[in-house]
C-alpha cells in the first residue's frame, strides 16, 4: 500500500499552487496600494511646488488677503475661501436635513413595494452629470430666485436683525444662497444614499425593543436609530462636504464668480474650485499661475482637515461608546 | 386537584396545590402566516396571570411566533398576518383599531440576545418610563432605582449609571432589558429565550430574576432549554409544527406527559 495515494498528492499540489497564489496576491493588492499613497504624494509634491513662488511672495497674508488683481499681479485667498466655506454652509444647512428626512422616509415609512424604486430615483439623481445642475441652475432656477424667492426672502428675513444681513442686497439671483441651494441638492442623493443604508444596519432586534416598549417611528428613529448610527450618519455627513467643499461645475455657472467679498447671501462671489476653473487658461504671469495653484493647496489642505476633524469626531464617539472607563 | 390533558378553554386554571388562578391571556383559534405559510395552526391557550408559562418544542414549532403575536411585534414586518382572537384583560390585541402603544406599555418582551439602546444605563431604564410618563427627575431616579434592583443590576450598575449600557457583560446587559422592560410596569412579560447568549452564572441569575419576577407579572418564556422550563416555570407547553400539543403544569409535562410526542421530546428522543 502507497504511504501517499493520488487525493494526497493532489491536496499537496492544491497547498502549494494556493501558497503561491497568496504570496503572488498579497504582492498585486500592496503594489495597488503603494500606487495610491504614491498618487497622494505626488499631488502634495506638485501643489507644494507650484504653490511656493506665491506663497514666499504673499505669506501667511494670502489667507486673509481679500486682494485679487492680475493687472497689479497681487493675490489673496480670502474671497474664494469665503465663498467656499459660505455656499458649503448653505449646501450642509440644506442637504444635511433633507437626506436625513429622506433616508428616514425611505427606512421607516415607506410602504415596502416603494421602496426600491424610489431608492433607485434617489440614487438616479446622483448619476446627473454636474454640468446639467449647472445649467438648471442658470437658467431656470436663477431666473426664479431673482424674481420670486430672493425677493420674498428679504421681506421676511430681512428686518430680522443679524441674521436679516445675510438676506439683503440686490436681488440677482446668481450668488451664494442659490450656488449652495444647487451644492445642497447636488449632495443630496449621496447622504441619502449612505444615511439610508446605515440606517439599515440597526439590528432587527434593537427597532422591535424599542417599538416593543411602545415607542412611535419618529422616538424609534431619533432615539435608537440615529445614536446607533452615530458613526455612519457623520460619516455621510463628511462625504457630503467634502464633495460640496470641492465641487465645479455647477458652482461655476451659478456662484457669479466675482473677486468680490459678499457682505449677504445674495451676493454674487466665487469658490476655490470655480476660480481655479475659470482663471487657468487666463493666467499669463508665473505669480498667477502660482497663486491658483496655491489657491488648490488651500483646498486640498481644507477637504484634508475637514477629512480628518470628520475622523476624530468618529473616534471619540468610538470610544465614548465602549463605556470610557473600560 | 384537576388536570389538563388537553389544551385549555378554561377560563381558570388549577395549580397542583389546587389554587386557582386568574386568566390574563387567552388565544382562541390563532393562526399566523408569514405569507402563504401558515406557522400557527389555530393555538388555543389560556395563560394564566402572575405565572410563569413556559413554551417548549423544537426550532421552527411556532413559540417564538406566537410570543410575536402577543405584542403585535410582527407588524413591523410586510406579508406577515394573524388570525382569530388572543383576548388580553378582555380585549382582543388583534383589532387593528386597538392602540398599539397601550398595549406595548401593558407587555413587555426581552429578545434572545441582548438589545440595551446605544445611550446610558440610566437612559435605557428610563427611556420606556419617558415615553408616556412626564416625572421629576427624583421620581425619576427611584423608579430606575426600583427597576434595576428587580432586575438584580443595581449593585453592579449604581456607580455608573451614567456609562454606556452597550459596555456591560453580556448578562448584565439582558439583565438591563429586563430593568427597561419592566421599568414601565408591565402586566405582561414575554420572554424569547433570554438566557440563549448567557453564561450559566448569569442564566442562574435569571433564573432567579424569574422566580422573583412571577409574583408580580405574567410572564411568558420561550426557551429551548428543557431544564430551565422544568425549573423556572409552573406551566408548560409543548408546541410542535405549528401546534399546541400539549398543556400543563411543568410537573406533569416533565414527569407524566399525557401525549406520546411531548414524552419523547421531554426525554430527548427527539428535537
Amino acid at each position: 500500500m502507497a504511504l501517499i495515494d493520488d487525493a494526497d498528492l493532489n491536496r499537496i499540489r492544491r497547498i502549494r499552487n494556493g501558497r503561491l497564489a497568496d504570496i503572488f496576491f498579497r504582492w498585486l493588492t500592496w503594489s495597488f496600494m503603494a500606487l495610491v499613497l504614491l498618487m497622494l504624494g505626488g499631488v502634495i509634491v506638485v501643489l507644494v511646488q507650484g504653490a511656493a513662488p506665491a506663497l514666499k511672495l504673499f505669506g501667511f497674508d494670502f489667507l486673509i488677503t481679500a486682494k485679487w488683481n492680475p493687472v497689479t499681479d497681487e493675490y489673496g485667498a480670502l474671497v474664494p475661501l469665503v465663498g467656499t466655506l459660505a455656499t458649503s454652509a448653505v449646501a450642509m444647512l440644506v442637504g444635511v436635513p433633507a437626506s436625513f428626512a429622506v433616508a428616514f422616509f425611505l427606512t421607516e415609512l415607506c410602504p415596502y413595494k416603494l421602496r426600491t424604486s424610489l431608492s433607485t430615483a434617489v440614487e438616479l439623481l446622483a448619476a446627473v452629470p454636474s454640468i446639467i445642475y449647472g445649467i438648471w441652475g442658470l437658467f431656470v432656477a436663477a431666473p426664479f430666485f431673482q424674481a420670486t424667492v430672493e425677493p420674498a426672502l428679504a421681506a421676511w428675513l430681512g428686518p430680522i436683525p443679524l441674521i436679516g444681513q445675510l438676506f439683503s442686497g440686490v436681488p440677482i439671483g446668481i450668488g451664494i444662497l442659490l450656488a449652495g441651494l444647487i451644492l445642497g441638492l447636488m449632495i443630496l442623493p449621496f447622504m441619502t444614499a449612505v444615511m439610508r443604508d446605515v440606517f439599515e444596519t440597526v439590528p432587527a432586534v434593537l427597532r422591535e425593543s424599542a417599538y416593543g416598549l411602545g415607542a412611535t417611528r419618529w422616538e424609534v428613529v431619533w432615539k435608537v436609530v440615529l445614536p446607533y448610527c452615530r458613526t455612519g450618519v457623520v460619516g455621510a455627513v463628511m462625504l457630503g462636504l467634502g464633495r460640496a467643499l470641492g465641487e465645479t461645475m455647477a458652482v461655476t455657472f451659478v456662484i457669479g464668480n466675482a473677486h468680490r467679498l459678499p457682505k449677504s447671501l445674495f451676493d454674487p462671489a466665487t469658490t476655490i474650485s470655480a476660480a481655479l476653473a475659470n482663471e487657468f487658461t487666463e493666467a499669463v504671469s508665473d505669480t498667477y499661475t502660482s497663486a491658483l495653484i496655491a489657491l488648490g493647496l488651500v483646498l486640498f489642505l481644507l477637504t484634508f482637515i475637514v477629512l480628518a476633524a470628520g475622523r476624530r469626531l468618529l473616534l471619540r464617539a468610538e470610544v465614548a461608546k465602549t463605556g470610557g472607563g473600560k | 386537584m384537576t388536570q389538563l390533558h388537553t389544551p385549555s378553554l378554561a377560563g381558570a386554571l388549577h395549580h397542583p396545590d389546587g389554587e386557582k388562578h386568574v386568566e390574563k391571556i387567552s388565544v382562541r383559534d390563532l393562526r399566523f402566516y408569514y405569507g402563504q405559510y401558515e406557522a400557527l395552526k389555530g393555538i388555543n391557550i389560556s395563560i394564566p396571570d402572575r405565572r410563569v408559562t413556559a413554551f417548549i418544542g423544537p426550532s421552527g414549532c411556532g413559540k417564538s411566533t406566537l410570543l410575536r403575536v402577543l405584542n403585535r411585534i410582527y407588524e413591523m414586518y410586510p406579508g406577515q398576518r394573524a388570525t382569530g382572537e388572543v383576548m388580553v384583560d378582555g380585549d382582543n390585541i388583534l383589532d387593528p383599531n386597538l392602540d398599539l402603544t397601550k398595549l406595548r406599555t401593558k407587555i413587555g418582551m426581552v429578545f434572545q440576545k441582548p438589545t440595551p439602546f446605544p445611550m446610558s444605563i440610566y437612559e435605557n431604564v428610563a427611556f420606556g418610563i419617558r415615553l408616556y410618563d412626564k416625572i421629576s427627575r427624583a421620581d425619576m431616579d427611584e423608579r430606575v432605582h426600583w427597576a434595576l434592583s428587580q432586575a438584580a443590576l443595581w449593585d453592579e450598575v449604581k456607580d455608573k449609571l451614567h456609562q454606556l449600557g452597550t459596555g456591560l457583560s453580556g448578562g448584565q446587559q439582558q439583565r438591563l432589558c429586563i430593568a427597561r422592560a419592566i421599568a414601565v410596569r408591565p402586566e405582561i412579560l414575554l420572554m424569547d429565550e433570554p438566557a440563549s447568549a448567557l453564561d450559566p452564572i448569569s442564566t442562574a441569575k435569571l433564573e432567579e430574576l424569574i422566580e422573583k419576577l412571577r409574583e408580580e407579572f405574567c410572564i411568558v418564556i420561550v426557551t429551548h432549554n428543557m431544564q430551565q422550563a422544568a425549573r423556572a416555570s409552573d406551566y408548560t407547553a409543548f408546541m410542535y409544527l405549528g401546534e399546541l400539543v400539549e398543556f400543563d403544569t411543568s410537573e406533569k409535562i416533565f414527569t407524566n406527559p399525557s401525549n406520546v410526542r411531548t414524552r419523547d421530546y421531554v426525554t430527548g428522543r427527539f428535537g
